[in-house]
């Protein structure tokens, strides 16, 4: 039984290490430059980095709640994507039927895995006529009333950089990956 | 299925049914077909009344920078924007009024998700942070001074084709079916030669690249494809790269879907885990009957089309036709393209245009005589892997109807008795 587990493990570790080797090889084959970048000091880099990942890293400090947010969606929102986050010209946010149906609206509420995708896009895209435009608090705000008009927080529940990675999306496990599994 | 017919004497003997004729037709006559084309010159030189007037007076000056002939107004990119949003939506490649292997830049498709921005190139920056030994920031002045390669592949949209999925076959040009695809020569840095510069610490697996437009795309790259083959591409088809597709620089992944080709690059943040960005979750991720979703689908698989005859065309009446068309794979080079003038039932191969190049548009061409029935034409496209583009109706029962992306199915147009072409499911 033991030797079967040592069979069983030995090409992964083999299949990392070649890994490790075919990387380390492709960046030492890397053609060589002039060298010209300049040092990024780390005020320039939180000057710049506006992605949030779905552990939460990037999230700034601030907090909103959906009560706050229905107002900033109505008025910035609201005219692309309708009423409540449906009916609008732009795509559906709220609601829709089950994914393994016929013609599914794939929406935040019945698609998007990652609660922060929603912060992530929101802040750095929308509104379309004025990106950059809304400030931190503003968009956790936006981002609970999304949550909230998909059933999925109550209305004065605050979201921040703790809670809003702890939210856990309907459609989580909706997705397989294809790379690099089968290519 | 292909067998090879020595010409006989009348040079037309068909190798498949509905006409379709040995590939290697048109090469062996290029002589007779020259001799035939100077005879008609010669007959045009008469007295000097029948000379047209571009003939008797001087021509126009010289151009900064040429513009298409105004008798081709029809080569245009075909625009499908966002009524309420004109930077949001695409334009299509006019497939069906290019030939050869390249597409010229001002065809080149476009998807942009806010508009094309004017960026000043002395205000750019690329900034490498996040996973790297030393954060880095380059201007473009100093990019131009890196070691620059060249390499032609196209850049297709996993969008690209989508309307097969549709229930109905949709009735347009082929260029605006399949044209958010084209095929350009790139040239800039192998992304690994900054990549080691800034030094990528080993377990850095994904890049989040992202652009410098308005809506900030962003979206992750696996590692191994940005040291494989993965451009920092400055220039195209020889010239700087244009606005609308990325000026003054991009990504180009040979072979992977075009969303991932960050135009305005301006960020790559080294890191352990994908960023999980909108258009690597809710979109550019393909929803199957079972209710789950594929993501991460990166290569596009590979496809052909024919673009002469296509629909929007009408045959002249039987006789001597070329089929001509485009193949392409992301897994790498084309290596057959097979072409049925009989629906399917039997199959020609295709010459192969040289250069036949790794993750590259590839022209096929094929004489065919047409005698005037109605049949169906169709291509298909087989990769040095030996991948095979699959029929529409195995694609249909594998994926479903709602993935909306990466639709690779073989094409079908029915010729008509009276010339025209049409769009079918056959």
């Amino acid at each position: 039984m033991s030797m079967r587990n040592t069979a069983l493990r030995r090409p992964l570790a083999v299949t990392a290490v070649v890994g490790w080797i075919a990387l380390t090889a492709a960046v030492a084959a890397a053609p060589e430059g002039p060298k010209l970048g300049k040092p990024l000091s780390q005020a320039d880099i939180a000057a710049m980095d506006i992605n949030v990942f779905p552990d939460g890293s990037g999230l700034p400090s601030g907090k909103g709640t959906a009560l706050e947010g229905k107002a900033i969606y109505d008025a910035q929102c609201a005219a692309c994507h309708g009423p409540k986050g449906s009916g609008g010209s732009a795509g559906e946010l709220a609601g829709g039927s089950a994914l393994d149906g016929p013609h599914p609206d794939q929406t935040v509420g019945n698609y998007w895995p990652y609660a922060t995708t929603i912060f992530d896009f929101v802040r750095r895209s929308m509104p379309l006529n004025a990106p950059r435009s809304l400030s931190d608090e503003t968009v956790y705000a936006v981002t609970a009333y999304l949550l909230y008009i998909n059933g999925l927080i109550g209305e004065t529940t605050e979201m921040n950089a703790k809670s809003l990675p702890e939210i856990r999306m309907p459609n989580r496990e909706g997705f397989v990956r294809i790379w690099p599994n089968s290519r | 299925m292909i067998e090879d017919h020595p010409l006989t004497n009348d040079h037309l003997q068909s190798v498949a049914g509905g006409g379709l004729l040995d590939r290697r037709l048109f090469l062996r006559q290029s002589l007779a077909f020259g001799t035939g084309a100077s005879l008609l010159l010669a007959g045009m030189d008469a007295t000097g009344a029948e000379l047209p007037a571009w003939q008797k007076t001087p021509g126009a000056p010289f151009s900064n920078y040429g513009q298409p002939s105004p008798h081709e107004k029809e080569a245009i990119r075909w625009v499908s924007g966002n009524g309420s949003a004109t930077g949001n939506g695409i334009s299509w490649t006019p497939l069906h009024k290019l030939e050869g292997m390249i597409t010229p830049n001002g065809l080149h498709f476009e998807r942009h998700h806010n508009g094309v921005p004017q960026i000043d190139p002395d205000r750019h920056r690329l900034s490498l942070h996040g996973l790297f030994r030393n954060p880095l920031s380059f201007s473009v002045e100093d990019l131009l001074r890196y070691p620059l390669v060249s390499r032609i592949c196209f850049v297709e949209c996993g969008g690209n084709s989508n309307a097969g999925w549709h229930e109905e076959p949709i009735q347009t040009p082929v260029g605006y079916f399949h044209g958010l695809a084209s095929c350009s020569e790139w040239t800039g840095i192998p992304l690994s030669t900054l990549l080691d510069e800034a030094g990528l610490e080993p377990d850095a697996r994904w890049l989040i690249a992202e652009g410098a437009d308005a809506a900030a795309m962003n979206i992750s790259i696996p590692v191994e494809k940005a040291l494989d083959d993965t451009l920092i591409a400055l220039y195209q088809n020889g010239e700087r790269i244009r606005p609308e597709n990325g000026y003054p620089l991009r990504l180009i992944l040979p072979g992977w879907e075009a969303v991932l080709n960050v135009k305005w690059l301006h960020r790559l943040q080294a890191a352990r885990e994908p960023v999980m960005a909108r258009n690597e979750t809710s979109k550019y991720t393909e929803l199957q009957p079972s209710g789950k979703a594929r993501q991460f689908t990166f290569l596009m698989d590979a496809k052909s089309l024919i673009t002469q005859p296509s629909p929007g065309y009408k045959l002249r009446g039987p006789g001597l036709y070329q089929i001509s068309g485009l193949a392409w794979s992301g897994r790498g080079k084309i290596r057959k393209v097979e072409v049925s003038a009989d629906g399917g039932k039997s199959w020609a191969e295709a010459a192969l245009q040289e250069p036949v190049l790794a993750k590259s548009f590839t022209r096929f061409r094929l004489p065919w005589r047409w005698d005037g029935s109605p049949l169906v034409l169709k291509s298909r496209a087989i990769d040095e892997t030996g991948y095979q583009q699959p029929e529409r109706a195995a694609l249909v029962a594998e994926r479903g109807r709602n993935g909306y992306f990466h639709y690779n199915a073989i094409v079908s147009w029915a010729v008509a008795p009276d010339g025209s072409l049409s769009h079918v499911y056959a």
